[in-house]
């Protein structure tokens, strides 16, 4: 293959991490079993597998998982870079020129769909963020997963998680994103599951599955019903981006056609196929009523859940949309306050599910459970921002997300380990006498332990202090190292991590002019506000409140977050010893470098995107107009390309009072007067009910529990299991087994008396006779003799009266 | 001249005496003798035939010196054999050679 042909060249992207997948999993990943007891391989009381046998990965298997899962992802990192670069170096990219290439994949009897890959604007910027994002991760799990006993499984499911998103983004039609999205939600299960010994893991991997799936098969539905479309259209079925989205006579034509469902409530065939492919991604990234699987994804490792809510699958959803935007605007005109049925949904459920998650991250009291809402929040930020038309500010958004939230969960991940090592060292102190108990307990584990950190009644949080040589794996009275109450202090422990998460945080929370997560969040600000001063489109005016309401509760709780964790002093013994295993250890660095690279991005990545016209920093950063906004713009047809919202002070102001105002609230609260061990959350008084309202979710999943889990429960149990298995199927089984038992009685005694009896009757009988016929042997030579004579004289007489007869008849 | 039908009768009586003799002499000897009577028999048969019937052909004559030869071979092996059958069980009657039946 022609590495310098720029079309080509994206085949060769997610084949990187694909093969890597492949060897690892067919090769490298070698491991043996390790008595539970072995304290010596993996510590002995690992988290997650005490009191079992486990799989442990030979150290060979680990270094070449490693290295062959890392060389995957940088080779996909290296071509994927230098397509970008050679992308933005084309004056406007993405209008006339793109890289594609494609072959006959599928040939359907009346025509051959095609599938190949694409690289424009907006594939041009996935692939540099994805690829960078997914190799940090990769990097920080040779720290993370150092000690796990599947740490090349890991890898190579990490891998393919990698691959499938790679595929994604320079998929060139719908199908080939969607065979990505499905192979994601494959890895997802996989590896929100992967320590499936605890049970809400495993809980949380079916959730995510079934969740998502139920999004995916009416995505699927749009999918073919747009596949219908084009080819009444085109005389031959395509899915091409270029051939669906860049065709306005398409377009036309889709917005024009009566849905063939749905069509009595005024829905034109592409406000029916948008509808279909947003509820796809509103159960890929997490919106409402959709949204319950992603916090319970935390029970995956760190890196997992950094991959998922940053650099892959979250995104993915978005991402679609985002690609998909053209069809959903067809026939209107968003930027004129003409919303079509799929943009009003989104706007709707947008900024709906961004003031609804952030204010259940609010009370979060799991330090990845804040990030899981954050995450469930700023998504909601892109996907309102998209429904509202501000198209570049989504991807804007997606992008500098991207980066800083995996920067945050990275950083959480950190944490969370500093406090693993942090319980250990307590762990060793403390517990010498409890040495012996360790086995026999530890079949107690994994029944109550990593639930939610919002179930954790109050007192559990302490037990651990009043106690702490309490054995801490003991059911009831587990600690808990994502407890944001169990930590503190945290900023004297792990420098690294705390500046991390810093500039994470303070991106999140929109911290005005520096941050990247500022000027992305402003910009769907800006382009709210412009529409409905243009255009007066009050939709555009709630949308907006509603955000900067968002926005505000955001600063709010990243603040609290920074707070409980970092600030004030040590509220556990474990806090106390927390850390990283020193400056020296290979676990740290690898695990503080992706730290570094994420937080420059997190930072800086947003000064690509600064509006001209914003005052000083404007003429600083985009003298020639807004870089990202001008290449990514070309993604669109000229027709629907948005316009550039002017500048104006009042979303600004907004921006900078709501982001403000939320860290200042957090650091009154969190810094002024930092949490002491025992003390409740201050914020518990004043929010009263809401706060319990909060902290169990609005009741969604007990919600889903009881309308959707229990009857289904109930229904496989008392129907399916106990009705249909155990009564019907079961029931007939055992009446065709009394039957055949029947019959085979039946059998049994013809056998004894039938065949036994002739086929004993007749040796029985040879038996009797030889017994009465040996008689005649005597052995005495005389008696023979005579017998023959006897013989000799009947065959001579029979002989003599026979001739004598003959010769007197003839 | 002695007509054939009072050879052959006397071939015949010989006969049954042999027989007979074979038949009933416990004695393994006078049973050996017995069969030397239906031999001879036979001979008496073998050689009547030929004067009466074919005597210009030589064959009958023939025949009978066979039969000679045969018997005084039969008679030396189943002395030998009695002989051996004595030394072993003391006894030369023929209800005590009942081997054949195993």
């Amino acid at each position: 293959m022609d590495l310098n042909n720029l079309n080509t060249l994206p085949w060769l992207i997610p084949v990187g991490p694909l093969l890597a997948f492949v060897i690892i999993t067919l090769v490298t990943n070698k491991s043996r079993m390790v008595r539970a007891d072995d304290s010596h391989e993996y510590g002995g009381h690992h988290p997650d597998y005490d009191g079992m046998n486990v799989p442990v990965v030979a150290p060979w298997s680990r270094v070449a998982s490693i290295v062959v899962g890392l060389s995957g992802v940088i080779s996909a990192w290296l071509i994927s870079w230098r397509v970008f670069f050679e992308a933005i170096s084309i004056n406007q990219f993405g209008k006339d020129v793109i890289f594609a290439d494609s072959i006959d994949w599928l040939s359907n009897g009346l025509d051959t769909f095609r599938m190949g890959v694409m690289v424009d604007p907006l594939t041009a910027v996935m692939l540099f963020m994805v690829p960078l994002a997914v190799l940090c991760i990769f990097i920080y799990s040779i720290g993370y997963m150092a000690h796990d006993p599947r740490q090349a499984r890991f890898f190579s499911l990490i891998s393919l998680f990698a691959g499938a998103m790679l595929t994604l983004v320079v998929a060139d039609n719908i199908l080939l994103v969607f065979v990505g999205w499905e192979v994601m939600g494959v890895c997802s299960y996989l590896l929100i599951g992967f320590w499936f010994e605890k049970k809400s893991a495993y809980n949380a991997a079916i959730k995510a599955f079934t969740v998502t799936r139920v999004a995916d098969v009416v995505m699927l539905l749009g999918i073919a019903y747009l596949f219908f479309l084009s080819y009444e259209f085109y005389g031959f079925a395509t899915l091409n981006f270029r051939d669906i989205l860049y065709n306005e006579a398409f377009l036309e034509y889709a917005a024009g056609t009566n849905a063939i469902i749905f069509g009595g409530l005024g829905l034109s065939a592409s406000a029916v196929i948008g509808i279909f492919l947003i509820i796809g991604t509103i159960g890929k990234s997490a919106q409402f009523p959709l949204h319950v699987w992603l916090p319970d994804a935390m029970e995956g490792p760190t890196p997992v859940s950094a991959m998922i809510h940053a650099a892959a699958m979250v995104s993915a959803g978005v991402y679609a949309v985002i690609r998909m935007y053209p069809l959903f605007d067809a026939g209107g005109h968003v930027h004129a306050g003409d919303f079509t049925a799929p943009l009003l949904l989104m706007a709707v459920i947008g900024s709906f599910t961004a003031l609804f998650a952030a204010t259940m991250g609010v009370v979060q009291r799991d330090v990845k459970g804040v990030l899981a809402y954050s995450t469930i929040s700023q998504l909601g930020f892109m996907i309102a921002a998209l429904g509202m038309g501000a198209f570049v500010a989504a991807f804007f958004h997606l992008i500098t997300h991207a980066f800083f939230k995996a920067l945050l969960f990275m950083s959480a991940g950190s944490v969370i380990h500093a406090m693993e090592h942090g319980e250990h060292h307590v762990h060793e102190h403390h517990a010498h006498d409890h040495h012996h108990d360790h086995h026999d307990e530890a079949h107690v584990e994994s029944v109550g332990v990593g639930d939610e950190a919002g179930t954790h009644p109050p007192a559990d949080a302490h037990a651990a202090t009043e106690d702490p040589a309490e054995h801490p794996r003991e059911a009831g009275t587990h600690f808990d190292p994502q407890d944001m109450m169990n930590m503190g202090g945290l900023r004297h422990k792990i420098p690294v991590t705390y500046y991390a998460f810093l500039a994470g945080g303070l991106s999140l929370a929109g911290f005005p002019l520096l941050t990247a997560g500022f000027w992305s969040k402003d910009e769907i600000l800006a382009d709210g506000w412009y529409v409905f001063r243009e255009t007066g489109s009050g939709m555009h005016l709630i949308v907006f409140l509603v955000l900067a309401l968002a926005a505000f509760l955001t600063a709010f709780y990243t603040m609290r977050q920074i707070g409980l964790t970092f600030w004030g002093e040590a509220r556990t013994e474990e806090a106390e010893h927390a850390g990283l295993g020193g400056p020296e250890s290979i676990i740290s660095r690898t695990m503080q470098l992706p730290l570094i690279i994420l937080a420059f991005f997190a930072i800086f990545a947003g000064f690509v995107g600064v509006p001209p016209d914003f005052p000083i920093l404007g003429s600083i950063f985009a003298p020639n107009g807004n870089p990202f906004f001008d290449f990514t713009k070309y993604a669109l047809m000229e027709s629907i390309q948005p316009e550039k919202p002017t500048f104006s002070w009042i979303p600004v102001l907004t921006s900078f009072g709501v982001a403000l105002g939320g860290l200042y609230l957090g650091w009154l609260i969190y810094w002024r007067n930092p949490l002491k061990a025992g003390d409740e959350d201050p914020i518990k008084q004043p929010l009263g009910v809401l706060y319990d309202l909060w902290m169990n979710r609005y009741y969604m999943d007990d919600l889903y529990g009881m309308v959707f889990v229990r009857p289904s429960q109930w229904f496989s149990a008392v129907v399916v299991s106990t009705f249909i298995d155990k009564g019907i199927i079961d029931g007939f089984l055992h009446l065709v087994a009394r039957a055949f038992i029947w019959t085979g009685d039946l059998i049994k005694v013809l056998n004894l008396w039938l065949i036994d009896g002739v086929s004993d009757g007749i040796p029985e009988a040879i038996g009797h006779f030889g017994v009465w016929f040996r008689r005649i042997q005597t052995g005495r030579i005389q008696q023979y003799l005579l017998l023959a004579a006897a013989a000799a004289i009947i065959i001579g007489l029979i002989f003599v009266v026979s001739t004598t007869l003959l010769q007197a008849a003839g | 001249m002695v007509p054939l039908w009072l050879f052959l009768a006397v071939a015949a009586a010989l006969f049954c005496i042999g027989t007979f003799g074979v038949l009933t002499r416990k004695n393994a000897v006078a049973v050996l003798m017995s069969i030397e009577l239906m031999l001879n028999a036979v001979n008496i048969n073998l050689v009547a035939f030929w004067r009466f019937q074919t005597p210009l052909d030589m064959s009958g004559q023939a025949f009978a010196a066979f039969v000679f030869v045969v018997a005084a071979a039969e008679a030396a092996v189943g002395l030998a054999i009695i002989i051996a059958v004595y030394r072993n069980r003391r006894s030369v009657s023929v209800e005590d050679i009942d081997m054949l039946r195993w």
